[in-house]
């Protein structure tokens, strides 16, 4: 037993669910009790679909355990191919059906529908949300793809043609990817043949033999599916995810040659903003800011790259709740000089977060409220998510316009942060502390220090419920300030004079030195200036 | 699946039909989500699947990431070998969790269906656990899906603290209890009323703390604030409790019969329940008005959720006009909700049990002016052009007594006012 309060992954049964929510044609049929139910909210409310994903539940109740739980699953398979008339179907157990050992595959199969039934196997025990998804999808591209056969020599003249694997419901920006990476497969002159699972139908999954070449966008979801592919047609996919420029660049690259084309058109072409953003100088303070990444193993190591070689930021952590990716983010993470974190507790990654005391997180959901917690500045990279991350507006990962957004999304919470810090440090001055008010309005407060608290209780988002005080991370007692060096400390311009207090308090700890003299404050300058 | 609707012979003046199919509800488990808030020193440990745990990750929403007191013990494949193992297993993860949170006082283990299927024996595990963890109470109750609908889970943990509860003496006073867990805020309007009445003694269930739950006994006269309390209710008359048959207080006239349930047990003169209630329905009938313009003569439509339909479908059509087109709900209690029942409007059609995509086909070949349901089928039944209004909020926010009457109509009337409002 695993005591577990927050979990990053559902079981695998969602992952069929977010295959089956993808694709149009297609009926899931799942044994399950009663309460199953709660998943299809994930899809109406968080990815806010306008149609109930294509599920059935045979939502048994104690009662039908004493009769026929197998009957009962039949007669929901019999209904909703009446009703929903589906291309073809797929059926399978969740965590307490499976329990009971009613065996779907065979049950239906029983019926013999005229569709294609596809019975799925999905260990409620063992395996979680994305081995769902990717089992799924391999099951579904197996039993509908066709007999292995060899590609066929592509007629001259005619355009290269792939498929894009991958993009599922619930995915962390998979529609916006998908609009992205098709654009740049049509400024290469690569026509798309099937995007699966998301837009597919069963029937459509019957034509991904006739492309050349598959592109994989999630190896979490994909992977297996087009090792099939690769076997059965002789179908190469690509090994790069477009995430950043340099991501990008190397995708269009590998698909280019894949193709038998020249990338030149899109690699010279105007690609992203990030390269000028980056290098102007207004981004020079980004330089080696300690950074903490964490979630799904594709965005965990595109984003690294993008931090680390894009950025300038140093990764201090890299880690991934999805062990079936463990071994590629292993092999990041030594890159970037640390060893990765593979957990699914979220208190394993606090504490590594504590531990490697970073200026930005890069994470799911949870690592938002960790570092909220911690009042370190945050961003969202990776699924799990909630509402505000299936946005409105076009906000893809990927590609060169992905780049822009990854730039803008990393950036922003550091300005906000620096803002902050550069406020902190305001209130310590006596021009700009808490009591005095614009100078505009003459400088007189308009409230009095008390208000402090009012601001602080009104700037809290009011539908968070309140989380405990932070826990500072540190420390040994900081050294004593000498007055001389006090009054030294107070002629160093205020925005650098919080900086210039750490770095000597921190000099003085490592040295025991008992009292922090101006010797010390200069020793310190002198040590840290290398 | 679909099968067909079966005609009950009338009951009251409604026209009641049950029917069975597939069901989109919660499960108990769901409960704990506000349980929690309620006995502040009290820990939910689901004994259940990742499944168990995605739910309640998925339904208390931001919740999760303030500490909360609940958490889930994962089944896995080692546990479902041997069921030694299991119990052992459950000890450790228990053990490690009361040394974490030793603030913790109540700690229920809470049945899945998982846990139910393999028979784990969580009652003997709640007596064992108890022995070793004293003063720490283990108590345990199942939330399964298979066994439990919703706020059902709160039944079940309800009637599961009844055995424990303190035995008050033969010769005691008579008391008022009441049962079902309300927002504080709604408490204290209660106690002000029932005071101004004359009833002092007067005891919640459940208590806000571990410890101060209310103690029990033959002459405790108690009054159900919810509908869906059919376990605790019969745990109560096992202990020689003695029920006030009422209306639920929800609205005016919902709140009225209430407390005038606990009057007539308690000998209150009429001049005296007046007295109490004059302002409290004057402001009351105040914050509806405005409501039933927007209400009045729209057609209304329950789907099964939290057996809270009743009651809300009579405060629609009685206090705002409202024209019910289908009541559906999980479960019906006739016994507890014979007041309700009584006051529904002749041939309401009352549907317990559900058949999904029936009750879909209905509600869109009625087309509706509101639809109440879950979160599930709310938005694909907007995109249908339907307006609706998401159930569960009916449970997280105060709804009941005179104070909450004008909220409880805005819940119903928003979705209204603001398909009224959207030019795009």
């Amino acid at each position: 037993m695993q005591l577990t309060l927050w979990t990053y992954e559902g079981p695998p049964h969602i992952g069929a669910m977010r295959v089956a929510t993808a694709m149009s044609g297609l009926h899931y049929v799942l044994h399950a009790p009663q309460g199953d139910t709660y998943a299809d909210l994930l899809f109406t409310m968080i990815e806010r679909r306008d149609a109930r994903p294509p599920v059935t539940y045979t939502t048994f109740r104690a009662q039908d355990l004493g009769r026929d739980t197998a009957e009962l699953f039949k007669q929901a398979v019999s209904a909703a191919h009446a009703r929903f008339q589906p291309q073809a179907m797929i059926v399978g157990a969740s965590c307490t059906a499976e329990l009971i050992q009613d065996d779907p595959g065979g049950l239906a199969k029983a019926l013999d529908l005229p569709i294609p039934v596809i019975p799925l196997e999905l260990p409620a025990y063992q395996k979680k949300e994305n081995w769902g998804a990717s089992e799924t999808f391999y099951r579904l591209v197996r039993a509908l793809a066709g007999p292995p056969a060899p590609h066929p020599a592509r007629e001259p003249g005619q355009r290269p043609l792939c498929n894009i694997l991958g993009p599922t419901a619930l995915g962390f920006r998979h529609r916006d990817d998908l609009i992205e990476i098709r654009r740049l497969l049509d400024s290469l002159g690569i026509a798309v043949n099937v995007v699966a699972p998301l837009g597919a139908t069963p029937a459509d999954l019957g034509r991904l033999r006739e492309a050349d070449f598959n592109v994989v966008l999630y190896p979490e979801t994909a992977r297996s599916a087009a090792d099939y592919l690769k076997k059965s047609f002789g179908q190469p996919f690509t090994q790069t995810v477009p995430i950043g420029v340099g991501g990008t660049r190397r995708f269009v690259e590998e698909v280019a040659s894949l193709a038998g084309i020249d990338p030149a058109p899109v690699l010279d072409g105007p690609g992203s903003r990030l390269p000028w953003y980056s290098r102007s100088v207004d981004s020079t303070y980004l330089t080696a800011k300690r950074v903490f990444v964490f979630g799904d193993a594709t965005h965990a190591i595109g984003i690294a790259r993008v931090a680390a070689k894009e950025l300038g930021f140093t990764v201090v952590g890299l880690g991934t709740y999805g062990r079936e990716f463990a071994r590629e983010v292993r092999a990041e993470a030594a890159e970037h000089g640390i060893e990765a974190l593979i957990t699914d507790d979220y208190l394993d990654v606090e504490a590594a977060i504590r531990a490697a005391a970073p200026e930005l997180v890069l994470g799911t959901q949870m690592e938002r409220h960790v570092a909220k917690r911690l009042g370190i500045p945050c961003a969202v990279i990776s699924a799990p998510v909630h509402v505000q991350d299936f946005p409105a507006r076009y906000a893809p990962q990927m590609g060169f316009e992905g780049a822009n957004v990854l730039f803008d999304t990393l950036v922003h919470p550091l300005m906000m942060g620096l803002e902050e810090h550069l406020l902190g440090m305001f209130r310590e001055d006596p021009e700009f502390h808490d009591g005095v008010g614009p100078s505009h309005l003459g400088g007189k407060s308009y409230g009095t220090p008390a208000d402090g608290a009012f601001e602080a209780a009104e700037r809290a988002p009011a539908d968070t419920p309140p989380t405990p005080a932070p826990v500072p991370i540190l420390l040994d007692r900081a050294a004593a300030w000498s007055p001389e060096a006090e009054k030294e400390l107070k002629k160093i311009p205020f925005f650098v004079r919080g900086k210039a207090r750490t770095n000597t308090e921190t000099f003085a700890r490592e040295r025991h030195l008992p009292l922090i003299t101006v010797e010390t404050l200069y020793d310190a300058k002198a040590h840290f200036g290398r | 699946m679909n099968a067909p609707l079966l005609h009950q012979p009338p009951c009251g003046g409604i026209e009641l039909r049950q029917e069975q199919g597939q069901r989109a509800v919660f499960c108990g488990l769901t409960g704990i989500v506000w349980l929690h808030r309620k006995i502040q020193d009290a820990f939910f440990l689901v004994v259940g699947s990742r499944t168990c745990a995605h739910l309640i990750q998925s339904a208390a929403g931001v919740m999760i990431f303030a500490e909360p007191r609940f958490a889930t013990a994962i089944i896995d494949e080692r546990d479902l070998a041997g069921l030694a193992d299991a119990n052992e297993e459950l000890d450790r993860v228990v053990t490690r969790l009361i040394e974490r949170r030793p603030d913790i006082k109540l700690l229920f283990l809470v049945g899945s269906c998982p846990s139910e299927v393999i028979k784990l024996d969580l009652s003997r595990a709640a007596q064992r656990l108890s022995g070793r963890l004293a003063p720490v109470r283990v108590l345990n109750y199942s939330g399964s899906g298979i066994e439990t609908t919703f706020t059902q889970g709160e039944d079940a943990c309800l009637a599961a603290l009844v055995p424990d509860l303190p035995r008050e003496a033969e010769t005691a006073v008579p008391s008022l209890l009441v049962v079902g867990a309300l927002a504080d805020v709604v408490e204290d309007q209660f106690l002000r009323l029932f005071a101004a009445m004359g009833i002092a003694d007067v005891r919640f269930l459940p208590a806000r703390r571990a410890n101060a739950m209310p103690a029990v006994g033959r002459n405790t006269r108690y009054l159900l604030a919810q509908p869906f309390l059919t376990d605790t209710a019969r745990a109560l008359d096992e202990r020689g409790a003695c029920r006030l048959p009422a209306s639920f207080p929800l609205g005016a006239e919902g709140t009225t019969g209430w407390l005038r349930a606990a009057a007539e047990a308690f000998g209150v003169s009429e001049a005296a329940f007046e007295q109490a209630t004059e302002a409290g329905r004057a402001r009351a009938e105040t914050a509806l008005a405005p409501h039933r313009e927007r209400l009045g003569g729209k057609r209304v439509f329950f789907f099964p959720d939290s057996q809270l339909e009743v009651p809300l479908a009579r405060f629609l059509a009685r206090e705002l006009g409202a024209d019910l087109v289908e009541v559906g709900t999980p479960y019906l209690h006739r016994g507890h909700l014979a007041a309700e029942i009584e006051l529904l409007p002749k041939g309401t059609r009352v549907t317990e049990g559900q058949s999904l995509d029936d009750q879909m086909d209905r509600c869109r070949a009625e087309r509706p002016d509101l639809t109440v349901c879950g979160l599930g089928l709310a938005n694909p039944l907007e995109a249908e052009g339907l307006s609706t209004k998401w159930s569960i909020e009916l449970l997280f926010t105060p709804v009941q007594g005179y104070e909450q009457a004008g909220d409880l109509a805005e819940l119903f009337v928003r979705p209204l006012r603001r398909r009224a409002l959207l030019e795009v």
